[in-house]
C-alpha cells in the first residue's frame, strides 16, 4: 500500500524516472557507464554534504555553514600536506574530528541558547570561511602520492565507465545514513524533533543529545564531502564551494523531505542529487545552453516540489476533515 | 492488587511559589490502588501546577511525594515515567509523523542488535492497543486516526511507561460522545488493574460518571476531598467556587432595547452554509444552537468575513455595508472570539497586553501607535473587569490557563468597543468558574447595549442568556426560537425534529 508519507519520495523517483528516460531518448549516450560513472563522481561531494544535510532538515533545523566547512577542510588538507610531515590518513582523521566537533558546537549553541539554527550556522557559515580564508587564500595544489594512489584507484565497468573511489564513499554514506536514520533509536529521535521538538521531549527524547549529534552528523559529513572535493580537485581553495549549502538544501528538497521536518527519506536526497547532476549533464551534452540554465530548472524542479508538498498537507488535512465530518454524523 | 491498602500515590505540604503569587499552599493529595480521582478546581485553582510539581515538570518549593511506599523525587517528565507517573494532556503529546508503533514504543523500541526491531515493535503495539480494544494498523502514521484513537494510543504509551498512576488532563475536551464511552471503558480497565487514576476535567457529569473521589483546589490550597457518592454536584461546585452559582444563573434576562441594528439577508456560501435572514437587535443575545458541524462556526465566519460569501447582503443601521473580509467588519464595529483560541486567536508568545491591545491598534492602524500609558490602561481594566488572574501583564499569555486565555481574546475585542460581537464557543475548554463569569459578563454587555451573537453546543447555557435562538442542522437554519420558548428541551426538539422529517420526506 502506497502511503501518503511516500508519495514525495515516488514523486522523486518518478522525475528522475521520467528525466533520465527523456535525457536518453534525445541522447542515446547517456545511457552510457561512462555517463553514469560520471554523474556519481561529479556529484560525490554535494551527495554526500546533503546527506547530513537531510538530517538537519528531517530534524526541523537548517545548516548553511556546510559549503564553508567544505572549503576549510580543502585548504586545512592542503597546507597541513605541505607545510607538514603528517600523513594524509591522520590529515583526514583531523580535519573530521575538527569538522564534526565545530557541527557539535553548533548543535550545542542552538540547543543550549535556544537560538534558530539559521542564525547559529549562518555565523558557522562566516566562521568557516574566514577561517579558510586565514589559511590560505590561494589555492594551493594538493600534490602526495598517497591522492595519487586514491586517485587511480577506479573500477572499469563495461562500456568504459569509470566508478571512481570516491563516487563509492558517496555510496556507502548514503546507504550507512539510510540504515541510520530509519532503522536506529538515534534516527527515530531525528524523525521525533522534527515532528515537534515540545512533544519529542516529552516524550523523554534525549533533545540535548540528539540536536548535538544531527549538527555533529552534518558537520562530520561536510568533512568528509571537504576530502572527496579535494581528491576530485586535487587542491585547497578557500574560495571554492560558494553557495553548496544551498544546492544541498535543494537536493533534499526535491528528493521530497518536508523543510518543515519530520517527513523524508535519505534514499529521496539521493535521487534528488542525481536529479541534479542529470539536469548538468543534459547541458553538458546539448552544448548550446548556457550553464546556468541548470540552475533556472532546478529552481523551477524545487518550486514544483515546494508545491507538491504543500498539496500533500492541504490534502491530507482535507482528509482528515473528512474523516471527523463522518464521525459527528454517525 | 486492589486490596493493598497503602495508598499508590501520598503527597503532602506540596508547596509552589512564582514570582508574586503562591500557586500551590500546603497541598496533601491521596491516590488509592485502582482509583479514579478527579481533581477539580476554578482555571487557575493550581491543578496544572499540582500536576506539574508530581510529574518534575516544575521543581517543587517544599512537600514530600511518597509512590508506592517509597519517598520519590521527580526531576522531569521522562524520570517520573520511569518511576512510575505518566500523564496524558489534552493536546495529544505524540508525534503526529511518526507511526503508532513508533509513538508507543519512541524510547524503548524492542532492538535487534543496534537496530530498531520494527516488526517486533508492530506486532507488540497491535497487542497492546488491541488490549484496549482497539484494532488498527499501528505502523500507519498516528495523523491518519482520529483523536479518539490518539488519545487513547498516548494513555496506552503512559500506562505501559509508567504503570502506577497515570494523569489525564482534559483527555475529553475535544472528543464527542461515542468517543468518550471509548475512552471511559479503557480508564475502567486501567481501574481494573489497579492503577490510580487522576482525571481532570471541566465535565462535572463525568466526573461522576467515572470517578471515585475528588479532590478540589481552590487558589493553590485543597478545600476538600470527597467520596463523589456521597455528594450532590452542586456541593462540588459551591466547594470549588466557594460561592452559590445557582442565584447568577437565575437572573432574569435583560430584554433588547429594540433599535434594529444588523440585518442579514440570504447571505451564506454554496457547499457550506444554505442562505439565511437574521436580523439582530440592539442589546440582543442571538444564540447559535445545533450539532458538532451543523453551521454554527461557518454562521459566525461568514458574518464576519472569515470566510467570504458566495452571495447575501448585509444592512446595519439600515446601510447596505459590504464585508469581504475580517478587515471590513472590523471597521464596522464587529468582532468575532473565535473556537479554536489557541491556533486562531492568541498569539502565544506575546505578553497579555499586548494581546489584549492586538484588535484595537489593527483598527487604528500601525501609523497611530496607542501610547503605552493608554495601552497599560486599557489592559489593566480588562483584567481588572473580566478578572483574569495573572502574576503579570508581561508574561506570556500561553502561559495563562484556558479559561484566563478565553477571557484575554475577550478583552482584546471588547477594547475594540464593538457594536456586534460574535462568540464562537466562548466557554469551550474552560472550567465552571470562569464559565460563570463568561456567561454573567454577555448578561453585562447585553445591558450595556451591544449585540451579541453567541454559538454554542451547549443547550443551558443559551437557555441563560438568549433571546432568541436559531437552530442550525446540515449548513442549515431549521428553526428559531424566542422568549420562553428557550429550554434546552425545545432546542433538541427542534434539533431532532428536522430529522424526522426527513425520515418522512
Amino acid at each position: 500500500m502506497i502511503r501518503s508519507t511516500h508519495l514525495p519520495l515516488i514523486a522523486t523517483l518518478f522525475t528522475f524516472l521520467l528525466a533520465y528516460a527523456l535525457c536518453a531518448w534525445q541522447f542515446p549516450a547517456m545511457l552510457s557507464t561512462r555517463v553514469v560513472a560520471n554523474l556519481l563522481t561529479d556529484n560525490a561531494f554535494l551527495g554526500i554534504v546533503a546527506v547530513g544535510m537531510t538530517f538537519v532538515i528531517l530534524s526541523g533545523g537548517i545548516d548553511l555553514s556546510v559549503g564553508s566547512v567544505i572549503a576549510f577542510t580543502g585548504v586545512f588538507l592542503a597546507v597541513v600536506l605541505r607545510d607538514t610531515s603528517i600523513p594524509p590518513m591522520m590529515a583526514f582523521a583531523l580535519v573530521l574530528f575538527i569538522t564534526s566537533a565545530f557541527g557539535a558546537a553548533m548543535g550545542a549553541t542552538i540547543h543550549y541558547l535556544e537560538m534558530p539554527p539559521f542564525i547559529v550556522t549562518l555565523a558557522g557559515m562566516f566562521l568557516a570561511r574566514g577561517a579558510a580564508y586565514v589559511m590560505s587564500t590561494d589555492s594551493i595544489p594538493i600534490t602526495h602520492e598517497f591522492y595519487d594512489v586514491l586517485q587511480s584507484l577506479y573500477w572499469k565497468s563495461a562500456g568504459g565507465g569509470r566508478f571512481r573511489i570516491i563516487g563509492g564513499i558517496m555510496i556507502l554514506t548514503f546507504i550507512v545514513a539510510a540504515i541510520i536514520a530509519h532503522r536506529t533509536k538515534f534516527g527515530q529521535n531525528v524523525y521525533a524533533l522534527g515532528g515537534g521538538a515540545t512533544t519529542a521531549r516529552l516524550m523523554g527524547v534525549p533533545v540535548a543529545s540528539t540536536t548535538i549529534k544531527i549538527y555533529a552528523i552534518s558537520g562530520g559529513l561536510a568533512g568528509l564531502s571537504g576530502i572527496v572535493f579535494s581528491l576530485y580537485t586535487s587542491a585547497g581553495y578557500s574560495l571554492a564551494t560558494v553557495g553548496v549549502e544551498l544546492d544541498a538544501i535543494a537536493a533534499v528538497v526535491i528528493g521530497g523531505t518536508l523543510l518543515t521536518g519530520g517527513y523524508g527519506f535519505i534514499a529521496g536526497t539521493f535521487f534528488g542529487i542525481l536529479i541534479m547532476g542529470l539536469i548538468q549533464t543534459y547541458i553538458v551534452f546539448d552544448g548550446t545552453l548556457s550553464s546556468w540554465w541548470t540552475k533556472i530548472v532546478i529552481g523551477g524542479l524545487l518550486f514544483a516540489f515546494i508545491l507538491l508538498q504543500k498539496g500533500l498537507t492541504w490534502a491530507s488535512t482535507k482528509r482528515k476533515k473528512a474523516v471527523i465530518g463522518l464521525d459527528t454524523q454517525s | 492488587m486492589t486490596n493493598d491498602p497503602t495508598p499508590m500515590l501520598h503527597a503532602t505540604g506540596i508547596s509552589k511559589f512564582f514570582p508574586g503569587t503562591i500557586a500551590l499552599d500546603d497541598v496533601e493529595i491521596t491516590l488509592n490502588r485502582g482509583e479514579i480521582h478527579a481533581l477539580l478546581g476554578e482555571n487557575g485553582a493550581g491543578k496544572s501546577t499540582l500536576i506539574k510539581c508530581l510529574t518534575g515538570v516544575y521543581r517543587r518549593d517544599g512537600g514530600e511525594i511518597t509512590l508506592d511506599g517509597k519517598h520519590v523525587n521527580p526531576q522531569s517528565t521522562n524520570h517520573s515515567q520511569i518511576l512510575g507517573i505518566g500523564t496524558v494532556y489534552q493536546e495529544v503529546n505524540l508525534l503526529p509523523n511518526l507511526t503508532v508503533a513508533e509513538n508507543l514504543h519512541l524510547g524503548r523500541q524492542p532492538m535487534y542488535g543496534p537496530f530498531v526491531a520494527r516488526r517486533a515493535m508492530n506486532a507488540a503495539a497491535k497487542k497492546s492497543l488491541l488490549e484496549f480494544g482497539i484494532d488498527i494498523d499501528p505502523a500507519q502514521p498516528l495523523s491518519d486516526y482520529p483523536v479518539a484513537i490518539q488519545q487513547i494510543v498516548a494513555i496506552a504509551r503512559a500506562v505501559e511507561m509508567s504503570g502506577k498512576v497515570l494523569i489525564l488532563d482534559e483527555p475529553t475536551a475535544s472528543l464527542d460522545l461515542d468517543e468518550v464511552k471509548l475512552l471511559f471503558s479503557v480508564i475502567r480497565q486501567l481501574k481494573a488493574r489497579g492503577i490510580a487514576v487522576v482525571f481532570i476535567t471541566h465535565f462535572l457529569d463525568q466526573v461522576f460518571e467515572i470517578c471515585d473521589r475528588a479532590t478540589v483546589l481552590r487558589n493553590g490550597q485543597v478545600v476538600g476531598t470527597r467520596e463523589l457518592n456521597q455528594v450532590s454536584q452542586t456541593d462540588i461546585i459551591s466547594l470549588m467556587l466557594g460561592r452559590q452559582l445557582e442565584a447568577r444563573l437565575q437572573e432574569p434576562k435583560p430584554k433588547s432595547s429594540g433599535t434594529l441594528l444588523l440585518q442579514i439577508k440570504e447571505l451564506g456560501k454554496s457547499g457550506m452554509l444554505a442562505p439565511f435572514n437574521l436580523n439582530i437587535h440592539k442589546g440582543e443575545v442571538v444564540g447559535l444552537a445545533g450539532l458538532l458541524g451543523s453551521g454554527r462556526t461557518e454562521t459566525a465566519n461568514l458574518i464576519f468575513g472569515a470566510v467570504k460569501a458566495d452571495f447575501g447582503q448585509l444592512k446595519l443601521h439600515n446601510k447596505h455595508i459590504q464585508i469581504n473580509n475580517p478587515r471590513d467588519a472590523v471597521a464596522h464595529g464587529f468582532a468575532l472570539c473565535p473556537e479554536d483560541r489557541k491556533t486562531e486567536g492568541i498569539v502565544g508568545d506575546l505578553s497579555v497586553r499586548e494581546n489584549i491591545i492586538l484588535a484595537l491598534q489593527a483598527r487604528q492602524g500601525w501609523l497611530r501607535p496607542i501610547s503605552r500609558r493608554k495601552v497599560d490602561e486599557i489592559a489593566q481594566h480588562y483584567v481588572r473587569t473580566l478578572d483574569i488572574r495573572l502574576a503579570n501583564l508581561e508574561m506570556p499569555i500561553r502561559l495563562l490557563s484556558g479559561g484566563n486565555q478565553q477571557k484575554v481574546l475577550l478583552a482584546r475585542w471588547l477594547a475594540t468597543d464593538p457594536d456586534f460581537l460574535i462568540l464562537d464557543e466562548p466557554t469551550r475548554g474552560i472550567d465552571i468558574g470562569a464559565h460563570s463569569e463568561i456567561i454573567a459578563l454577555i448578561g453585562q454587555l447585553q445591558k450595556d447595549g451591544m449585540a451579541l451573537l453567541v454559538a454554542s453546543s451547549e443547550m443551558e447555557e443559551l437557555v441563560t442568556y438568549a433571546n432568541r435562538v436559531i437552530v442550525l442542522r446540515d449548513h442549515k437554519q431549521v428553526g428559531e426560537l424566542t422568549g420562553a420558548e428557550i429550554t434546552s428541551n425545545n432546542i433538541i426538539r427542534a434539533i431532532a425534529a428536522e430529522t424526522e422529517h426527513e425520515g418522512i420526506a
